[in-house]
C-alpha cells in the first residue's frame, strides 16, 4: 500500500514528508508502548500511536519505519517534525482512535506481519 | 590487529526528550561506513535501548562503540543506582520505572532482554551505589 492511500483511508493529515507519499509499505504496526515496538516490531514501515514525545520518532527511526500515524488527533511537536524530516519519514494525523485507525488499514489489506525476531 | 573506529558520547541523564540521540548518531555513522542495514539495525536498537536505559535509571553515563574488522563492540558506562538482582532485571516484564516513564511509552521491562535478543554476546557489571557497565558485541 502506498502512504497515499493509507492517508485517504484514514482522512489523515500530513504533517510532514509529502514527498514521500508514493513510497510503498507492506505491514503496520499499533502501539503506545515504544518498550513494546522495540522489543516485537520486525519489518514494520508503518506506526499507529497516540503516543506524543520525540522518543516515538528516534524508536521508529532505531526499527528502519518510514511512517507514523498519530490517532485520536495527537499533534506532533515541532522537534518530532524536524527528527522526522531529518530521516526523511512521513508523518500523518487522523482523528480516527487507534482501534479504528488500524481496523481500517488492515481491512484493506495492511497487515501486520507481526512475528518477532 | 588494525585500529578500531571509536565514537564516545556524552548521554545527557537531565533531559528525557534528548534520549536517544547518541543512537541516532551511531545509526548514522554505521550507514556512512557501508555497514551491512541488518547489523546497523541490530547495533542501533541494543544501544539505543541501553541509553534510555541510562536516562531513566541511572541520571545518564557515557557510550563508547568500537567498531572493529570483526566486530563491533558498545560499551555503556553509568554511575547510577546499580541494579540488586541482574537475574531478574534480565526477565521480561521486570521493570523499576515509575508511572510517569511510563506514560512516556517505556518502562516494559523489555529493554535488557532485547538487548540481549539483539546482540552476540552481553555482558553486565553492576553494583549498588556505584554504577552499572554493559558491554555488548554484535559480531559483522
Ligand atoms: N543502567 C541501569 N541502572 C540501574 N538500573 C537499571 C539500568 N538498566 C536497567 N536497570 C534496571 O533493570 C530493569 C529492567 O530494565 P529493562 O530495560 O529491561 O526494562 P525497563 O527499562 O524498566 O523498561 P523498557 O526497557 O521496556 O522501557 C529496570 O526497570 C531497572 O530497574
Ligand atoms: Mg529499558
Amino acid at each position: 500500500m502506498k502512504i497515499s492511500e493509507i492517508k485517504e483511508l484514514l482522512k489523515a493529515e500530513v504533517v510532514c514528508g509529502e514527498e514521500s507519499l508514493d513510497r510503498e509499505v507492506g505491514s503496520a504496526c499499533g502501539s503506545d508502548m515504544m518498550s513494546d515496538v522495540l522489543a516485537y516490531v520486525k519489518d514494520q514501515a508503518v506506526l499507529l500511536t497516540g503516543l506524543v514525545n520525540p522518543q516515538v520518532v528516534r524508536t521508529a527511526e532505531m526499527m528502519d519505519m518510514v511512517c507514523i500515524v498519530f490517532v485520536r488527533s495527537k499533534c506532533p511537536t515541532e522537534e518530532m517534525i524536524e527528527l522526522a524530516t531529518e530521516h526523511g519519514m512521513v508523518l500523518l494525523k487522523t482523528q480516527k482512535r487507534m482501534y479504528e485507525a488500524c481496523g481500517k488499514l488492515y481491512a484493506n489489506g495492511l497487515g501486520g506481519n507481526g512475528e518477532r525476531k | 590487529m588494525t585500529d578500531a573506529v571509536r565514537l564516545h558520547f556524552l548521554v545527557d541523564g537531565e533531559d528525557f526528550t534528548s534520549a536517544g540521540q547518541a543512537s541516532v548518531q551511531v545509526k548514522k555513522n554505521l550507514r556512512q561506513l557501508g555497514i551491512a542495514p541488518e547489523i546497523i539495525r541490530k547495533v542501533s536498537i541494543a544501544m539505543y535501548e541501553g541509553e534510555i536505559n541510562m536516562v531513566i535509571h541511572a541520571g545518564g553515563g557515557e557510550a563508547d562503540v568500537l567498531i572493529y574488522e570483526d566486530r563491533i563492540e558498545i560499551e555503556l558506562v553509568d554511575r547510577g543506582p546499580g541494579i540488586a538482582n541482574i537475574d531478574l532485571a534480565m526477565q521480561e516484564g521486570f521493570s523499576t520505572a515509575p508511572d510517569n516513564i511510563r506514560s512516556l511509552g517505556f518502562g516494559a521491562g523489555m529493554g535488557l532482554p532485547n538487548m540481549k535478543r539483539y546482540t552476540d554476546s552481553m555482558h553486565i557489571e553492576s553494583a549498588l551505589g556505584e554504577g552499572t557497565r554493559i558491554l555488548m558485541t554484535v559480531r559483522l
